[in-house]
């Protein structure tokens, strides 16, 4: 079980490629030793969670690392920032803290990182492909490699991204494993009308659940009658990594390791199987739901950074609108994504209903909402549950339209027929 | 010691300035961590939390040691990289889930170079 080093790593160890290297390798072996990987591999992408900021300690890492002369060995994005850099003027914060956040970002693109701040890499252009090994950080996009790119990465974070970066090898464990992948707890869902998966709310519900649920397994959902969109697998997942632990998940027909139930549970006897009610699902909505009043003070989108796809959806419902004058409604998003809606001639659009498009960041940790008072609309699943102690805000979680509808009135509107039809 | 009751996120959960458990929904919220022995039975991984306990080091408002029944690696991330960066140790233990049942807040631990932990107290 003793971890076999190349020559190339031990030469990397040996300060060959310069001192950056041989301190990035020095973490990373003690990683491997301590997860008793037998070797490392190689990767072809990586994501780096570590240039937001946390403290001084963060600048400290990052600035040893340029003094030592360290450059990215393979293509690097830069996950989100603590501002948004493009628009400043939307940052509320301490002021040092803006500079801080800055400086940090200005030490990761000097090492050669793509300046893309976002949580979302999957949908820029070079996204990886299936089988591809990777280190990615970020949870949502951990779980989106791994589950619908069929891409391989841990569950990585903080500090070992980058080293993963700077020397192109990672320790061959987790998820880049393939007895790591397969599925050992089922979650059934055909005995649920499916009228009710007509509504793209039910995912992040569903990932909500799962994510309470499954501790580190890997689940599996069996029993939906179509192959389901990039979006509503992502929406599933991020809820899933936020409510609990989950790296990677199988949809059955509609992930890439999950053509059958027998493929995504690599021919094991599942250690459990759970049938989801539609109780689970509305008990999920109460927990990600913390105001139960109408009051009504913002509308955040975005989290993880909204797709084209759901763009086209929010337009559908904004089209020739305009949003009550006292609520704000934010969406976050990714710079290319951003750039994508200026070329359609949809970002005014949007603006003219009376939203922010904010961009590099997200909303949910970043002091970025003027009105924290007032309770917070959101159709994220990560969103709903992370903010309310991040920003001492009060939350409900409600479809897009819901969002959209309740913006326009200026208080709390819901649509409950999807529950009342099914009961 | 401090024996908590259920794991803690270290992003989110606590003030790196001061050590101080932030989270409210956690049973032990308003606990230091500071100068404890930290057991728990798993860490509650955000990508963030190497950081965290990096910084925590750094402002020397950190455990002395944390004691897991999973190993955690983005803890031990964070431990790594402050004995890189500013030379401060901060050993991270993984003992089976029997033994920290019997571990109690207030218990003075002993723990050597190989990892084990005995008690004084």
């Amino acid at each position: 079980m003793t971890l076999d080093l190349s020559s190339d790593d031990l030469e990397m160890l040996d300060g060959r490629d310069g001192d950056a290297v041989e301190m990035a390798m020095r973490i990373i072996v003690r990683l491997a030793e301590t997860v008793k990987a037998k070797r490392l591999i190689d990767i072809s992408s990586a994501h780096i969670d570590s240039c937001l900021y946390h403290g001084l300690s963060t600048i400290d890492f990052a600035d040893r690392l340029v003094q030592l002369g360290a450059q990215v060995k393979v293509p690097t994005t830069l996950n989100v920032s603590s501002m948004d850099l493009l628009h400043p003027d939307l940052y509320r914060g301490d002021p040092e803290e803006a500079l801080r956040g800055r400086q940090l970002a200005d030490l990761y693109e000097s090492m050669g990182c793509k300046p893309t701040w976002t949580c979302a890499p999957y949908l820029l252009e070079e996204r990886p492909n299936f089988g591809d090994q990777i280190v990615w950080a970020e949870s949502n996009a951990i779980v989106f490699a791994n589950s619908v790119l069929g891409a391989r990465t841990d569950r990585y974070g903080d500090l070992i991204d980058i080293c993963a970066a700077i020397t192109g090898r990672t320790p061959d464990a987790g998820l880049h494993l393939d007895a790591n992948r397969h599925a050992s707890l089922v979650y059934e869902v055909g005995h649920l009308p499916s009228s009710l998966f007509d509504h793209d709310q039910i995912f992040p519900l569903l990932g909500a659940f799962i994510g309470s649920t499954t501790g580190t397994q890997v689940p599996v959902v069996d029993g939906l009658d179509r192959k389901q969109s990039e979006y509503r697998l992502r929406a599933l997942g991020a809820a899933a990594a936020s409510t609990g632990s989950v790296g990677m998940f199988h949809v059955v027909g509609s992930t890439p390791e999950a053509p059958t139930l027998e493929a995504a549970l690599g021919n094991n006897a599942p250690q459990d199987i759970m049938k989801i009610s539609i109780e689970d699902l509305q008990m999920m909505r109460s927990k990600l739901t913390s105001s139960t009043g109408t009051a009504l003070g913002t509308i955040a989108l975005g989290t993880p950074h909204y797709s084209i796809d759901e763009f086209a959806i929010l337009r559908s419902h904004i089209l020739g609108k305009h949003k009550h004058p006292e609520i704000d409604f934010y969406v976050s998003a990714g710079r290319d994504v951003l750039l994508e809606l200026e070329l359609r001639g949809w970002a005014d659009e949007f603006r003219s209903f009376g939203i922010s498009l904010v961009s590099d960041t997200c909303t949910y940790f970043t002091p970025i909402l003027s009105n924290t008072e007032k309770p917070a609309m959101t159709d994220s699943g990560k969103w709903a549950y992370y903010a309310p102690s991040n920003l001492g805000i009060e939350v409900i979680f409600a479809s897009t339209a819901d969002c959209v509808t309740s913006a326009i009135a200026g208080t709390v509107v819901l649509d409950e027929s999807i529950w009342a039809n099914e009961q | 010691m401090l024996r908590l009751d259920e794991p803690l996120s270290f992003w989110g959960g606590l003030d790196p300035k001061t050590g101080q458990i932030t989270d409210v929904h956690h049973p032990q919220v308003g606990s230091s961590v500071t100068g404890t022995v930290l057991a728990m039975e798993h860490g509650r991984g955000s990508s963030s939390s190497s950081s965290v306990v990096l910084e925590l080091i750094r402002n020397k408002a950190g455990p002395v040691a944390i004691v897991l029944s999973e190993m955690d690696t983005h803890i031990l991330l964070g431990s790594i990289v402050a004995e890189e960066l500013y030379g401060l140790f901060m050993p991270v233990v993984v003992t089976p889930k029997e033994n920290l049942q019997n571990f109690h807040s207030g218990n003075v631990a002993h723990i050597d170079s190989e990892g084990n932990i005995s008690f004084i107290s």
